[in-house]
């Protein structure tokens, strides 16, 4: 059986065609099959609702009388630093930026209350929100300073652009040393006291499309509770690790970099997060449609947490110092039970990325599909795959010579 | 019939110096758990207890402290979670001492039981959306 993307739309705007979320698709192939049941099913939807450090906005701001250039200058939304290094009325804010007086790590662990991801939010919730910039002054833009409340309803664009989101798998984080430690992957309890994780396992956008068939550049997506797109391979995209014989990665690999129009997204989808000790970033709902264009395609959708290892990896020195040291490999469906074994000890386990969001994601983009709201689109050019040779290189550090 | 029940005292400036506790172990044959006690800049005095003996001496002792001046209140109601905030990750469960969180197996949702909550705080910085607050 083939089926054509062109195809699976005109049922779509008949509303006819057959959608099912990654979770509920287990079932029907199940039931039925691969074979009978890539016959009936045209799109599988996923989801994923995470911690994605690498997500960022810009905006344009549109100029003011007189007429004030940001690029070069300095600029703070809600006292949270944005990046000036663009033209005259443009910022760029990333989720992980921190005002400059916020205390850090100087008292151990930080809590990390406010910033880059808590402005996005507070603009997508439609908040008002403090600008202020300082500028050198030139001919043309001859201000200075600018202080002023600004709403995303006024801005000219306001754009989501995440280099590095939707991650194809990822670490188990646990901690061998005898003190706790504050990560990324949370609060990690010493003498490998809790393991915490982060996926949707069977619901992920990448692990329904392991190598990338239909997923690519162009590739309409959920994003933030509204519609953006694929618009690269995210940072770090890694496609060439070790596989299963179904083609999951076994660790991290594949990502992407999304983009969409904020204003049309909402807080539910795009949330402030702190990380103690750690540092502050956005919360970041992606679904992806997967168009079942032939029974490869539905085989790769009706993985299940069962088929998916993660490498069990110590937080306290095999990551920090780089060491490739895999205690254990582990599946979703083990890590879900909520303890695993590692070095012969029973480790409880917790989720970073929320499953219950996960699954409201891929049933509201099936709901998008199956009312004709949502049409999906063919990739102008497929992410760089496995047989690529793209890899990411860790720092090579040269000394410079003085 | 025994209870145990925690709650949160509060009391007035004027009480501060006085041995009201003692009373309750005295005078009503009441066991008692602190898990947390402080004074206030103004001299309120905050006590969170777990109580435990006879039913009809808890309500005895209840009256007591009530007489005495002090603010009582179940310690659930200074527990709570922002269910707006919450998204369910996951991320306090393995933080809580007490087990107070769990997933319920079918939606993984994640589940709280305040009576089980003794207002460590440990929860709240280790939430990434901020859901958990503490009312004292």
């Amino acid at each position: 059986m083939a089926r054509t993307i062109a195809e699976i739309n005109e049922k779509i705007k008949a509303g006819k065609a057959v959608v099912f979320t990654a979770e509920e698709v287990i079932a029907v192939a199940r039931e039925k099959g691969v074979k009978k049941a890539a016959q009936e099913v045209d799109v599988v939807t996923t989801g994923t609702f995470g911690i994605m450090c690498s997500s960022g906005a810009y905006f344009n701001i549109g100029h003011s009388t007189p007429r004030l250039k940001l690029g070069g200058g300095r600029a703070y939304l809600n006292d949270v630093p944005a990046y000036t290094g663009l033209g005259a009325a443009d910022l760029f804010m990333g989720a992980n930026a921190l005002p400059d007086d916020d205390p850090r790590n100087r008292i151990h662990p930080g809590e990390f209350n406010y910033g880059g991801g808590h402005v996005i939010e507070e603009l997508v919730a439609g908040k008002d929100v403090r600008l202020a910039a300082t500028a050198y002054g030139t001919d043309c833009y001859p201000r200075k300073r600018l202080e002023t409340l600004i709403n995303i309803k006024d801005l000219n664009e306001a754009v989501l652009f995440n280099v590095r989101n939707a991650y194809q798998n990822y670490n188990v984080a646990v901690n061998l040393s005898d003190k706790t430690i504050y990560t990324y992957m949370g609060v990690l309890k010493p003498h490998l006291g809790n393991a915490n994780y982060s996926s949707a396992g069977q619901l992920s956008p990448l692990f329904n499309d392991p190598y990338y068939r239909t997923i690519g550049i162009g590739t309409k997506i959920f994003l933030g509770g509204g519609i953006g797109f694929v618009a690269w391979q995210g940072t770090q995209h890694n496609p060439g690790v070790p596989r299963t014989e179904k083609g999951i990665p076994k660790e991290g690999a594949g990502t992407l970099a999304v983009i969409g129009d904020l204003k049309q997204m909402s807080p539910r989808w795009l949330m402030g997060s702190s990380v103690l000790g750690y540092g502050c970033s956005l919360t970041v709902g992606v679904g992806v449609p997967i168009p079942i264009l032939s029974e490869e395609m539905l085989e790769y959708t009706a993985v299940t947490d069962a088929d998916i290892y993660a490498p069990v990896i110590d937080y306290s020195d095999a990551f920090p110092n780089n060491k490739p040291d895999i205690l254990a490999e582990v599946t979703y469906a083990e890590l879900k039970s909520g303890r695993i074994k590692v070095k012969g000890k029973d480790v409880p386990t917790a989720s970073r990325s929320s499953y219950p969001r996960a699954v409201e994601i891929a049933t509201t983009l099936k709901e998008w599909i199956r009312t004709g709201k949502f049409l999906l689109t063919e990739s102008v050019q497929p992410l760089p795959g496995a047989e690529s040779g793209a890899v990411i290189k860790p720092l090579n550090e040269r000394p410079i010579e003085y | 019939m025994t209870v145990s029940k925690r709650i949160v005292l509060r009391f007035p400036r004027r009480l501060v110096e006085r041995p009201i506790v003692y009373r309750l172990v005295k005078d009503y044959d009441l066991e008692f758990n602190i898990l947390k006690a402080s004074i206030t800049p103004e001299e309120e005095g905050l006590l969170v207890l777990e109580l435990k003996g006879d039913q009809k001496e808890y309500d005895k002792g209840i009256k007591f402290l009530i007489k005495a001046g002090v603010k009582i209140q179940s310690l659930s109601q200074d527990v709570t979670r922002n269910e707006e905030r919450c998204t369910s990750c996951g991320a306090c469960i393995t933080v809580c001492p007490t087990g107070a969180f769990s997933l319920d197996p079918k939606t993984r949702e994640v589940l709280f039981d305040n009576e089980k909550c003794i207002a460590c705080g440990l929860c709240i910085p280790a939430c990434p959306p901020r859901a958990m607050e503490v009312h004292f």
